[in-house]
């Protein structure tokens, strides 16, 4: 084994790779070397839907003439391949988010006594969005219509979902016309499956045409209503201070880690370690106190609402384990690793699975019901606290970890630009408009073993702040550079660009703001969209300076995530060989005709200098196309029109009302 | 770097919302919860707090949940390092500054301790400014002779750098607002050691020696919002949206900054003014809170005015006769005190006048300035008293006859812009005063002509080519021209009461006041001017000749409707346009039914009393109880800001005796209760109107406050002197 490939650029997590390495301990880092990816399928060239095949699309002109038993051609299978992505990673977040209905239900019912509605102001606003009525009602009456409205959206047949409606009107017009508005979610999911399943939808643009309605099911209904309605229970995230990597665990405390992606066990958990019986049970068995940490989304969600810190993302599940401080780790459901149960056997550590959904062999199950969350979460946590006095000295020990700044909702930061009075996007705004920031980039997806983990995160990052862009990032490439030290204020005044640097010190910000997890990917479209209705940049998510990458993306739901950004207007750039490069019609497709329709193109691109080039290159494409100031670095600055009476006389002409008289 | 200012900011506000407290604690055990204040004459209570929450405090219990929602807007102080943001947390704590300080002066106020007095100098300061000064500002708000607004906070480093700038400021015309200190120094102390004159004349208005008193000039400004713009009170998006557009304001703090002037200022950003500095202090360049820099500096004094306006997005061009002394409406009020004149003019010392004539194109020599006279040199250099005639002759391809009185009523503020130079009244009743301080710096007679020249030129250049000024100083050239003057004045008089509504074929609309009132139009008649008083149909009329696509637009007189009620479907359609689709249709003739909308500077409230089946009017200035049960300012509140209300309409003094006056409600029977102000200052009009009407008393049975201020004692008393209005048909 050659100990000088680098397999993750975070340093601790190289550490304790080659500890594991050293104590024969095999990760997912170990198994990607190994294990090859198999060719014909990561380039999107095998289907398997029915048991003819699977048929390999290969060869020389393959695109032309390579055909499976069926008849079926390479375009074809591709297709169908991309849109079953896309309907797996939509069924992964809408079933989350169902669940997120039905516990707001059960909430306003009175069914979950130990949860309640936390941030009633975001209720009200969410009410107002779905035309229910809420002065004067009672707060779980109006509670209980949001929740019911919601599971509408998931069955519903006819009509549309009801968030499309907090697009700008020039990207729902385009939705309309190219008919990907999407109807109901489940709909659009079973529909896609249906599609893809033997011989039924061959051609391959209307199959792609049904991947994005399907994906747009995901961001502006599953996504939208899991982000909307756990700011409604657990509070809409506001900067809170925290930590970031292997650091976090304590030698002298009860480490119990919650991984995953839903938030509800986890906002539970956070309030039953700070049980003073708890806590006096967790001294009694010889610890100091109990210290939470979290671990992918979940620890995402509740690093955003609690300052709770988090050990990292997907690729440092493993590493957690390893450092021998994890007294247990509860999961509920996506990219949890089935490997941990294994792994944590070499370790005291106890994995417990906690959703009905998800089980995993010899892991303990303790099954959540949000009608007992507490009950639940208190024997989880003596679980862990039980196993404390069976931590052994085996381990990494790595004690690395970085503060962090997170909490940036798309309220805060509305907020952040002008306080109570003046909130908005305007500064914003300006601030592209004036060359301060050149662009915007969401940085998200995933950590993958495949490249130097998190390393293209960290390379883009750096990149990007100092061509003056602003990142919004989510999920794991929150936890990419949370864990290398850049969501900080001052990676603003040590590395980002002159006029970026201002902006974030006038507003006291990271060059890198921390939305929350994947699920809150959903938070950059209606910015995006206010961006667009504030004005002066384009009036529809289409056409902004701004770019979506997941430079290391490995998940069905990250392809969800890419597609819905496509189909709202935002092109995207994903790491990694392309999953249908196989097919030159269907990557046609994916990035000449979503640029047209929806000024949206999907492009897959492995190379890091290359995505970055891209990346730029669509920014300033975009700056042009909105005659914006050209982007030179250092030098921004709004250009004055100074207005005299007659100017003044003009302002807002057109946006005068009626006015009803007292009388 | 903005941490800094945030902190300090933060860091104040705790302060003044602690010791607001306090004082309002003590204030409350002394007085009690129930005590009730207001400022003087206003309607908008405590005017940042009503505005900004629309929550109207009224007594010192109310003051109490005021400085509650002050609380709520206190944040931590950020961290040294990896510090939480803080830019919306700053300006939140600004605005809880703002909230506090408008307790503190309100507790100064019920405590006898406001409007400050200098014990040393005397000086009374300003204090809160009252709605009518704010209104009467009106039309110099929008016509570009009042165009920004200055706070200069604390103390220049010498009494020359304070005058420079504040002459600067004069000289483009912007409105200053002086408040707080700088090393036990401020720029209205160096002013008075200068001996310039301080107050709303010159436009140099003292706050207050304080920083928190800056809270009066943003009191001021945020009442744009409401009397102008018809923004809802507690509508906090609109008002600051429409200060940061429309309301061209910001401070010049000079010296070093402390944690309430940054606090303050923060409080400022929120409306949209941002700051300009004189020391190295940080700076907040990022826009977008503020329309360009939030916070700048520029430590050079000769500079800092044209960063200031530059930085606020002011645009101010100033049009400026070569003479020895500085022009601008800034000096218009100054006063030329006897002790101080060099030489005078008129005034029933001498015989003077001044004369504006229409020639032919070759009969002006354009720019030729004569003095004509004996002696004329040493006459002058001698001072005293001189005859004065002045005429100015007049050419142009669209130069009208009517238009000449347009032109000869802006000699006097020709004159009068000039520092050192006084001027008052018109035609042959004209005094002038020439100061001995501008004889010194070398003004003579023919700067008189000079400053005509140009100015004619400058104010009217499309209709006039060429101007040639003739000045008369020999008394029998003087009595000579005279003559020949009053024979024009008396045709031109002629001419104008001969002109009706019925006479012309356009009318002229008056949009100067959209820059303020969005959606508010005056449509002027020859029998009805403008509602500030400011303009009648020929102003209207010239001013579309000279810029034609300025604020003064024809509206065709097609298409009539209803000749009772004046309502024509050519005005309606031109209305629609240009009020945005706010107003659809107007009757010009009445009061009762889609009446003409109002900008908030107009000079007198008309509102129905129906129990008197009549009219009262009600001037601004006046501050006493009406009939109606409203103040001035109350009533204002419901009449402006481009809003329709039946019943109730702005309108310019003048009007009053107009025979269109409510000529579909049945004229100026109609008038009940008028203020003693209106009815000493029309009798002769007023009083020939009635007799028009065929009641030569009526003036005599128009109630005023004298005779009461309710409606039930209105009624008993018009029943006793046997009022025309209540044998008239019902007005509603």
């Amino acid at each position: 084994m050659d100990k000088h490939i680098i397999k993750s650029a975070n340093e601790a997590a190289e550490k304790i790779i080659e500890w594991g390495e050293s104590h024969k301990i095999e990760t997912c880092f170990e198994r990607a070397e190994r294990l090859k990816p198999c060719p014909i399928g990561a380039s999107g060239a095998c289907c398997k839907v029915c048991h003819m095949g699977p048929c390999r699309f290969v060869g020389r002109n393959a695109e032309e003439e390579a055909r499976g038993v069926c008849g079926a051609t390479l375009p074809t299978v591709a297709a169908r391949n991309m849109v079953r992505m896309i309907a797996a990673g939509t069924a992964a977040h809408s079933d989350h988010a169902r669940d997120m209905a039905f516990t707001l239900l059960a909430v306003a019912n009175g069914e979950a006594k130990d949860f309640k509605i936390t941030d009633v102001r975001k209720l009200y606003r969410v009410a107002g969005i779905l035309d229910i009525e809420f002065e004067g009602r009672a707060v779980n009456d109006v509670a209980r219509d949001v929740a019911l409205r919601f599971l509408e959206d998931f069955g519903r047949q006819k009509g549309e979902i009801y968030y499309l409606r907090r697009a700008p009107k020039k990207t729902q017009e385009r939705w309309k016309k190219w008919g990907i508005a999407p109807r109901g979610i489940d709909r659009e999911i079973a529909e896609a499956m249906h599609r893809t399943s033997v011989g039924v939808d061959h051609e391959p643009d209307h199959l792609l045409t049904h991947g994005l309605r399907t994906a747009l099911a995901d961001g502006w209904g599953g996504c939208m209503i899991a982000t909307d309605i756990t700011d409604i229970l657990f509070g809409t995230p506001r900067p809170v201070k925290a930590e970031a990597s292997f650091g976090i665990f304590k030698e002298d405390e009860v480490n119990l880690v919650v991984h995953g992606h839903e938030p509800s066990l986890a906002e539970i958990i956070v309030d039953v370690t700070s049980e003073p019986e708890m806590i006096a049970y967790a001294q009694s068995k010889g610890a100091n106190g109990i210290n939470l940490g979290g671990m992918c989304c979940t620890a995402n969600e509740v690093l955003m609402r609690h300052g709770i810190p988090t050990a990292g993302g997907f690729t440092n599940q493993e590493l957690g384990i390893m450092t021998g401080l994890v007294d247990a780790i509860t999961v509920d459901v996506q990219c949890i690793m089935p490997a941990i149960t294994e792994l944590s056997k070499k370790f005291h550590t106890k994995v417990i699975t906690t959703s009905e959904k998800a089980k995993i062999p010899g892991a303990m199950h303790i099954e959540y019901g949000e009608h007992r969350a507490r009950e639940i979460a208190r024997e989880i946590v003596k679980i862990a606290i039980d196993n404390f006095p069976n931590r052994k000295t085996e381990g990494s020990h790595i004690t690395d970890k970085f503060p962090v700044i997170a909490g940036f909702s798309h309220e805060y930061i509305e907020y952040m630009q002008g306080g109570r009075w003046r909130a908005s996007f305007r500064p914003l705004n300006d601030a592209i408009m004036a060359g301060r920031i050149r662009g915007v980039v969401g940085l998200a997806g995933c950590d993958n073993p495949r490249v130097p983990s998190t390393g293209i995160h960290r390379f883009l990052a750096t990149e990007l702040i100092k061509n003056d862009v602003l990142i919004v990032s989510t999920g794991c490439g929150s936890a990419a550079c949370g864990t290398a030290g850049y969501l900080t204020p001052e990676m603003a005044l040590e590395n980002a660009g002159p006029g970026l640097r201002e902006v974030c010190e006038a507003i006291g910000i990271p060059p890198i703001l921390h939305l929350g997890a994947c699920v809150d990917n959903s938070r950059i479209l209606t910015i995006a969209s206010a961006m667009a209705e504030e004005g002066g940049l384009s009036d529809e998510i289409g056409g902004m300076p701004a770019v979506g990458i997941a430079p290391e993306w490995m998940s069905e739901k990250a392809i969800a995530i890419g597609c819905y950004f496509a189909a709202s207007g935002v092109p995207v750039i994903f790491g990694g060989e392309s999953p249908i490069g196989a097919s030159s019609e269907v990557t046609r497709i994916m990035t000449e005709v979503w640029w047209e329709r929806f000024k949206g193109p999907m492009h897959f691109e492995p190379d890091p200098e290359k995505m970055l080039a891209l990346a730029l290159d669509y920014i300033d494409r975009a700056r042009a196309a909105l005659k914006l100031k050209k982007y030179e670095p250092g030098k921004f600055g709004a250009e004055r029109v100074l207005l005299d009476m007659a100017a003044r006389r003009e302002i807002e002409k057109a946006s005068a009302k009626p006015h009803i008289g007292i009388y | 770097m903005s941490k800094y200012i945030a902190s300090a900011a933060i860091r104040a506000s705790h302060r003044i919302v602690a010791e607001t407290d306090e004082m309002l604690n003590r204030a409350i055990t002394e007085k009690g919860k129930d005590f009730s204040f207001e400022f003087p004459d206003t309607a908008y209570f405590l005017p940042m707090v009503y505005a900004m929450t629309g929550f109207a405090v009224k007594n010192l219990g109310d003051m109490k949940v005021a400085l509650g929602f002050a609380k709520e807007l206190l944040h931590e102080e950020p961290a040294e390092s990896l510090y939480k943001p803080y830019l919306g947390e700053a300006l939140d704590s600004g605005m809880a500054t703002l909230f506090a300080e408008e307790i503190i002066m309100s507790l100064r106020y019920i405590y006898g301790l406001e409007p400050y007095k200098d014990p040393d100098t005397g000086l009374v300061y300003n204090g809160f400014i009252t709605d009518t000064i704010q209104r009467n500002l009106g039309i110099q708000l929008v016509d570009g002779t009042m165009p920004g607004f200055a706070a200069v906070i604390g103390a220049a480093p010498d009494e020359d750098t304070a005058v420079n700038i504040i002459r600067e400021l004069q000289e483009k015309n912007i409105l200053i607002f002086l408040s707080g200190q700088s090393n036990g120094d401020s720029v209205t102390r160096q002013l008075q050691r200068k001996g310039i004159e301080l107050g709303w004349d010159t436009r140099i208005v003292p706050l207050g020696p304080d920083t928190e008193h800056t809270i009066y000039a943003l009191d001021w400004s945020i009442r744009a919002a409401l009397i102008f713009g018809n923004v809802k009170p507690g509508d906090y998006k609109k008002q600051l949206k429409y200060t940061k557009d429309r309301v061209f304001a910001f401070a010049m703090v000079l010296g070093e900054l402390d944690d309430i002037k940054w606090s303050t200022g923060a409080g400022a950003i929120n409306m949209g003014y941002p700051a300009i500095c004189d020391t190295m202090q940080p700076v907040i360049h990022p826009t977008g809170v503020c329309t360009y820099e939030e916070v700048d500096r520029e430590l050079d004094h000769s500079k800092m005015v044209q960063k200031a306006i530059e930085v606020r997005g002011l645009k101010i061009t100033v049009e400026k006769p070569p003479i020895p002394v500085v022009y601008g409406p800034a000096f218009e009020g100054e006063r030329i005190r006897k002790e101080d004149t060099f030489v005078e003019f008129g005034g029933q010392r001498s015989p003077a006048f001044e004369w504006v004539r229409m020639k032919e194109f070759d009969e002006v020599e354009d720019g030729r300035i004569t003095i004509v006279g004996t002696d004329i040199a040493e006459r002058f250099k001698n001072g005293g008293v001189m005859p004065l005639g002045i005429v100015v002759d007049v050419a142009g391809r669209k130069m009208q006859k009517d238009f000449e009185s347009v032109i000869e009523r802006k000699l006097h503020h020709n004159i009068n812009e000039a520092q050192g130079v006084w001027h008052m009244g018109q035609r042959d009743i004209v005094w002038m005063r020439i100061s001995k301080a501008a004889y010194n710096e070398g003004f003579n007679l023919e700067h008189i002509g000079i400053i005509h020249n140009t100015m004619t030129h400058n104010r009217f250049k499309s209709i006039v080519d060429k101007v040639k000024v003739t000045l008369y100083v020999d008394e029998k050239d003087v009595l000579a021209m005279q003559q020949e003057a009053r024979n024009t004045y008396r045709e031109r008089d002629l001419r104008l009461g001969s002109m009706t509504d019925e006479s012309v074929d356009t009318f002229y609309s008056c949009l100067l006041c959209q820059s303020f009132a969005p959606s508010h139009v005056c449509v002027i008649t020859p029998e009805r001017l403008g509602l500030c008083g400011a303009y009648n149909w020929l102003d209207g009329k010239a001013a579309y000749e000279i810029d034609p696509t300025g604020g003064n637009q024809p509206v065709a007189k097609v298409g009539l409707i209803d000749a009772r009620y004046g309502r024509y479907s050519g005005v309606d359609e031109y209305l629609k346009k240009a009020s945005g689709g706010a107003v659809e249709t107007l009757n010009l003739y009445t009061i009762m039914e889609n009446p003409m909308t109002s900008c908030g500077c107009f000079e007198c409230i008309l509102a129905i009393i129906p129990e008197a089946n009549g009219v009262m009017i009600v001037n601004r200035g006046h501050t006493g109880m009406t009939p109606i049960g409203m103040k001035f300012s109350t009533l204002a509140g419901t009449v402006g800001g481009g809003a329709q209300t039946p019943g109730f309409m702005g309108i310019g003094r003048n009007f009053i005796t107009s025979k269109k006056f409510l000529f579909g409600d049945g004229g100026i029977k109609r008038v009940v209760w008028m203020t003693k102000n209106l009815k000493e200052g029309l009798k002769e009009a007023f009083e020939q109107r009635a007799a028009d009407e065929g009641v030569a008393d009526l003036l005599d049975k128009i109630a005023d406050e004298a005779i009461c201020e309710d409606s039930e004692k209105l009624v008993e008393y018009l029943t006793q002197v046997g009022h025309p209005a209540l044998e008239m048909e019902p007005m509603i």
